[in-house]
C-alpha cells in the first residue's frame, strides 16, 4: 500500500461523476420499470366510452353500467325529486359543486346535462364505497331528515338524489359526474364529452 | 495431439453444414422504417390473409400509432365495419369450418414471422406449384404438402416444378407456365410488402427498441468510462 | 444544528444494529488480494446478474398469468400491451442466458486458480448447489411461456425421471402432477420459480459469500495471503476490498451491461440461441416440432444424455457429469492450486475439457446424426476423463515452485501498450515491400512506388513462434 501523493480532490471529483451518473442512470431505469405498473393498453380499452340505451327507463329508475370498470348510475328523476333538489342546500357542503368534479356542463343544481336523467359515477368521493339508492323520503332507518338520496354504508355518508354530498359526513365532494353527451334523444354515450356549449 | 484436435474441431463443425435446409431460401428485404410499405403489407393481409388467419396480438390503434396513419383512416381501411381502434385484428372464420375445410385451424400469424423467420415466409409464399395429387391442387417447395392452398394464385399465376439434374446434385426449380395479374416484379414486390407487414406484427416494437438502444449504450459508454478513471485513481494507491 | 441531529439518529440506529460492523466485516476490511484478474469480475457480476432476475421477475409476475389457456398470450400481452413490458421481458430472457454465461466463467476460473482446493472445498460445495438450484430455476422459468420449446422441452426432461427403476413413472407423474406436461404443471413450475427456489438461491448465495469471507479469496498465483502478515495483522498482499475492488468491479459492471443491453436492444434472441423460434409458436401437445433442442445452456449435458445408448445409463451419465463437479476437491490431489505452477498435464487435461465441454455444448443444438452421436461419444469419453482419472494425472504432476508472495502481474494497460509497442515490427515482419512501377505516362515522370503486401513466410514464422510459446505454456 502506498497512500502517498494520492491527488484526493481529483478521487473526489470523480467520485462524485460516477455517483452522478449511476444516480441518474438508475432514475432512467425506473421509470420503465414504474410506468409498467401503468394501466395497459388492454386496460385503456376496456375504458373506451360505453352507450346506454335509456329508452326503456321508466321514471324513478336507476341502472348501473360499468365504465372503466367503476359503476356508473343513469336515473331518471321524478318531477318532485327535481324540486325538493331546488329545497337543499342549506344542508349541503358544496351545493353549487364548486370543489366537485363534474364537467362544467354539468356543473349546475341537479348536476345534469337534462335535469331528468341523472349520471354519475357511483363511487363515494370519502374512501370508494359504492353507496346504496334510498329514493324513499323519512325511512324508519335514516330519520325524518332523509328527502331521498344515496346513502353510502361503509361510512355513513349522505348524498342527495344529485349526489350533493350533506353536511356533517365524512366524505369530502359530491360524487363525480363522468364526461357523458347524448348521442340522441335516448342514447348515452359515457366516457365522451359532450360539447360545450358557450354560456 | 493439436492435429488431432484440430481434426475433431473440424468434424464437429461440418456436419452442421450437411443438416440444412433442403431448399435454398430467398432474401426477403426487410424495412421497418417503410411506413408505405407497411401500410401495403397490411392493406395486403386484410384482403388475402384476413378471411383465415388472424392477428390477434396486434391493435389497430398500435398500427395507426407506429406507422403515423390517421386512426379514422385505419378503421376505415383495415379494420371490418363496426371494429373499435382498440380492437385486435381477429379473423372472422369460425374454427370449426376452418378445421372441416383445410383439416387444420389456420394458424394465428402475429408471430409467424418470429417463428419462421421473414426469408422462409417470403420463400414460402412464392413457392406454391401445381401438383394434382394434392387436395387443393397446388403443393410448396418449401412446405412440403402444406395445407394452405395458394392465396396469391390470381395475382403470381401457375408455376410448375421441374427437377433437374446437376453435378451438385438434385434440385427443383419452378416455371412459370401462365403469369398472373402481376409481373414478376410486381408480385416480388407484392409479397415482400405482406411480409414487411408481419415483421412489424411479430414485434412492433422493433424500430424503438433500436433507437432507444443507441442511448443506453452512449450512457453506459459515459459509465464505464468514468468507473475506468476512478479505479485507475483509487489503484494508484496498490504497488 | 441539522448535521448533529442527523447524525445522532444515525448513531441511535447503529447502536442497535450492526451495520458498521457488517460493512467493514465484508467491505472496508476484508483483505482480498490485489492481483485479482480478469476472472474475478464474474462473482459480482452473477450476483448482480440475479438482483437483475428478481426484480424484473417480479415485474413480469404482475402481468404473467400461470394457467395454460392464457399463459402464451399473456406473454404476448406484456411485449405489446404493458408499458415498456418488451424491456422488462427481455431483461428477464437476456438475464437468464447471461447468469449462466457468466456462472460458466465463474466456475471455470475456480478450475483455473484452484479455488475449490482447501481450504475453499466448502465454498465450491455451496457454489455448486447454487449451480443445480440455478438449472432447476432456469428449466423451470422456461416452461412458463408455454410456447413449442417450453413445452416438449419440459416433456423430455420430466421424462428422464422414468427412467428410474420401480419408482421412476410414478415419480415423474408426482412431479408433472398430469399424465402429461398441463395446467397442472405449469402452475407448480410457476410457484417454484417465483418463490420456493430463488429463495433457496438467495440463501446459498448468502453461504457462499459467509464461506468465502470466513477463509478469504484464492487469488491467480493460488498463495494464501494470510500468510504473510504486517505488524498490524493484515495480509501483505491484500487489500480492502473497499473501495479498491468496489471500484474495479464497478468497470466490470458497466462493461457487462454494455453487452447485455446490446443483446436487449439489437438481438434479442440472438439468432434463436437466448429465445428460441420454436417457442413462438404456442404449446401443442398433439404436435412435436420438428427439431428440439434445450437452451444452449443445458446443451453439454444434453447431449451426454443423447450420447449413452440406454435411457436409464443415460440419465445416470447426464446427473453424474453434474456429480462429479462436487467431488472435484477430491478428485484433484496435486497440492499446487493455480494453473501458473501446475505441470503440463493438468493443462492438456484442463483444455481437452474445456473443448470437448464447448463440443458437447454445440452438438446439442444439432439434430441427432451418426457422425453426431459419434463425436458426442468421444467428447462424453473425455468429459469423463478428465474428472475420473483426475486423481491418476495429478499425483503426479510436474509441478513449478510456487512464490511466497504474490507475484506482480501484467495489467491490462501495460500489456496493450506493450503490444503497441511491438506492433510496427509485427507489420514489418508479415509484410514486404514489392515495387510497383506506373507505366501510364510519359517516361520520364516514370517512378516507382512500394506497395506493401502479405509475406507469407513471415506470417507462417509469427504463427509458428505463437505456437511454440502456446505449447510452452502447455508444459
Amino acid at each position: 500500500m502506498n497512500n502517498k501523493g494520492v491527488d484526493k480532490s481529483k478521487r473526489q471529483f470523480l467520485t462524485s461523476a460516477l455517483t452522478v451518473v449511476g444516480a441518474v442512470g438508475s432514475g432512467y431505469l425506473a421509470v420503465p420499470f414504474l410506468a409498467q405498473m401503468q394501466p395497459s393498453v388492454k386496460t385503456m380499452a376496456a375504458g373506451a366510452p360505453v352507450e346506454v340505451d335509456i329508452s326503456k327507463m321508466e321514471v324513478g329508475q336507476l341502472i348501473r353500467v360499468a365504465w372503466r370498470g367503476k359503476p356508473v348510475w343513469v336515473l331518471n328523476r321524478t318531477p318532485e325529486v327535481i324540486e325538493t333538489l331546488k329545497t337543499l342546500d342549506a344542508e349541503l357542503r358544496d351545493p353549487l359543486s364548486n370543489d366537485s368534479e363534474q364537467p362544467a356542463s354539468s356543473k349546475n343544481q341537479a348536476r345534469s346535462l337534462k335535469p331528468e336523467i341523472f349520471v354519475a359515477v357511483g363511487l363515494c368521493t370519502h374512501l370508494g364505497c359504492s353507496p346504496t339508492f334510498r329514493p324513499e323520503v323519512a325511512p324508519i332507518d335514516l330519520g325524518e331528515k332523509w328527502k331521498g338520496g344515496f346513502f353510502c354504508p361503509c361510512h355513513g355518508s349522505w348524498f342527495d338524489l344529485a349526489g350533493r354530498v350533506y353536511r356533517g359526513v365524512p366524505a369530502p365532494t359530491n360524487l363525480e359526474i363522468p364526461p357523458y353527451r347524448y348521442a340522441s334523444e335516448t342514447r348515452i354515450i359515457i366516457g365522451e364529452a359532450a360539447e360545450e356549449k358557450n354560456a | 495431439m493439436k492435429n488431432l484436435i484440430a481434426l475433431l474441431l473440424l468434424l464437429t463443425l461440418s456436419f452442421g453444414v450437411v443438416a440444412s435446409e433442403p431448399v435454398e431460401l430467398q432474401e426477403a428485404d426487410i424495412d421497418l422504417s417503410d411506413n408505405a410499405s407497411l401500410q401495403r403489407g397490411a392493406q395486403h393481409f386484410v384482403t388475402y390473409c384476413l378471411g383465415c388467419h388472424s392477428a390477434k396480438h396486434m391493435r389497430y390503434l398500435r398500427f395507426a400509432l407506429d406507422t403515423g396513419v390517421d386512426q379514422q383512416k385505419v378503421l376505415k381501411d383495415i379494420a371490418p365495419e363496426g371494429a373499435s381502434i382498440y380492437d385486435q385484428i381477429h379473423s372472422a372464420m369460425n374454427k370449426h369450418d376452418a378445421e372441416k375445410w383445410f383439416g387444420v385451424q389456420p394458424p394465428d400469424l402475429s408471430l409467424i414471422a418470429r417463428s419462421r423467420g421473414a426469408d422462409w415466409l417470403y420463400s414460402y409464399l412464392k413457392s406454391y406449384y401445381v401438383d394434382p395429387a394434392r387436395p387443393f391442387g397446388v403443393n410448396n417447395l418449401v412446405f412440403e404438402d402444406t395445407a394452405m392452398p395458394n392465396p396469391l394464385w390470381q395475382l403470381q399465376g401457375e408455376q410448375h416444378a421441374e427437377s433437374r439434374r446437376t453435378i451438385y446434385g438434385e434440385y427443383t426449380k419452378l416455371i412459370l407456365d401462365e403469369p398472373g395479374k402481376l409481373s414478376e416484379r410486381e408480385f416480388d414486390r407484392f409479397v415482400n410488402d405482406l411480409v414487411n407487414f408481419l415483421v412489424y406484427v411479430g414485434e412492433p416494437v422493433q424500430l424503438e427498441r433500436e433507437r432507444m438502444g443507441k442511448y443506453v449504450i452512449f450512457f453506459l459508454l459515459v459509465f464505464s468510462v468514468i468507473a475506468y478513471l476512478l479505479k485507475k485513481e483509487y489503484w494508484k494507491d496498490v504497488d | 444544528m441539522k448535521p448533529s441531529r442527523l447524525s445522532e439518529c444515525g448513531n441511535w440506529v447503529l447502536d442497535r444494529f450492526p451495520v458498521t460492523k457488517f460493512w467493514n466485516d465484508h467491505m472496508a476490511h476484508y483483505y482480498a488480494p490485489k492481483n485479482f484478474n480478469i476472472w474475478y469480475f464474474f462473482g459480482s457480476l452473477a450476483l448482480l446478474v440475479l438482483v437483475n432476475q428478481i426484480i424484473t421477475g417480479i415485474l413480469l409476475t404482475m402481468n404473467y398469468k400461470p394457467d395454460a389457456k392464457l399463459a402464451f398470450d399473456s406473454v404476448e400481452y406484456i411485449m405489446r400491451d404493458v408499458p415498456w413490458g418488451w424491456l422488462v421481458r427481455y431483461m428477464h430472457s437476456t438475464g437468464a442466458s447471461a447468469f449462466f454465461i457468466v456462472v460458466y466463467l465463474h466456475m471455470f476460473r475456480a478450475l483455473l486458480y484452484g479455488s475449490f482446493k482447501h481450504p475453499r472445498e466448502l465454498i465450491w460445495i455451496f457454489g455448486m448447489l447454487l449451480f443445480v438450484a440455478l438449472m432447476a430455476e432456469a428449466f423451470m422459468g422456461y416452461l412458463l411461456p408455454w410456447g413449442q420449446m417450453s413445452f416438449w422441452g419440459a416433456q423430455v426432461i420430466i421424462s428422464l425421471f422414468s427412467a428410474i427403476p420401480v419408482i421412476g413413472d410414478d415419480l415423474s407423474l408426482w412431479i408433472r402432477g398430469d399424465y402429461v406436461i398441463a395446467d397442472a404443471t405449469l402452475n407448480r413450475f410457476f410457484a417454484f420459480h417465483v418463490i420456493a427456489v430463488p429463495l433457496v438461491l438467495v440463501m446459498l448465495v448468502f453461504m457462499h459469500l459467509v464461506a468465502l469471507h470466513e477463509v478469504g479469496s484464492n487469488n491467480p498465483d493460488g498463495i494464501e495471503i494470510k500468510a504473510s502478515k504486517d505488524p498490524w495483522g493484515h495480509p501483505i498482499d491484500g487489500i480492502p476490498f473497499h473501495p479498491y475492488y468496489t471500484v474495479k468491479d464497478l468497470v466490470g459492471v458497466g462493461v457487462f451491461l454494455l453487452f447485455f443491453a446490446t443483446i436487449i436492444f439489437y438481438m434479442p434472441e440472438v439468432g434463436g440461441y437466448f429465445l428460441e423460434h420454436a417457442n413462438f409458436i404456442p404449446a401443442d401437445p398433439m404436435k412435436t416440432p420438428e427439431h428440439i433442442a434445450p437452451v444452449w445452456y443445458f446443451t453439454p449435458f444434453y447431449s451426454i444424455l443423447r450420447a449413452i445408448p440406454d435411457k436409464f445409463a443415460g440419465v445416470i451419465g447426464m446427473g453424474g457429469s453434474i456429480v462429479v463437479l462436487f467431488l472435484m476437491p477430491w478428485l484433484d490431489r496435486c497440492k499446487v492450486k493455480s494453473i501458473r505452477y501446475r505441470g503440463g498435464i493438468f493443462k492438456k487435461a484442463l483444455f481437452l475439457f474445456v473443448v470437448s465441454f464447448l463440443a458437447l455444448g454445440y452438438l446439442g443444438t444439432q439434430p441427432v446424426t451418426p457422425i453426431a452421436t459419434t463425436m458426442a461419444r468421444l467428447f462424453t469419453t473425455i468429459y469423463f476423463g478428465f474428472f475420473l482419472l483426475m486423481p491418476i494425472y495429478t499425483r503426479w504432476e510436474k509441478t513449478k515452485p510456487v512464490p511466497r508472495r504474490l507475484t506482480k502481474d501484467q495489467s491490462l494497460e501495460e500489456q496493450f501498450h506493450a503490444l503497441e509497442e511491438q506492433l510496427p515490427a509485427l507489420i514489418e515482419e508479415i509484410t514486404e515491400l514489392k515495387p510497383v512501377s506506373t507505366e501510364i505516362g510519359h517516361p520520364a515522370f516514370k517512378s516507382t512506388f512500394f506497395n506493401r503486401r502479405p509475406n507469407p513466410k513471415g506470417i507462417a514464422d509469427v504463427i509458428s513462434r505463437l505456437a511454440i510459446k502456446l505449447k510452452g505454456s502447455l508444459d
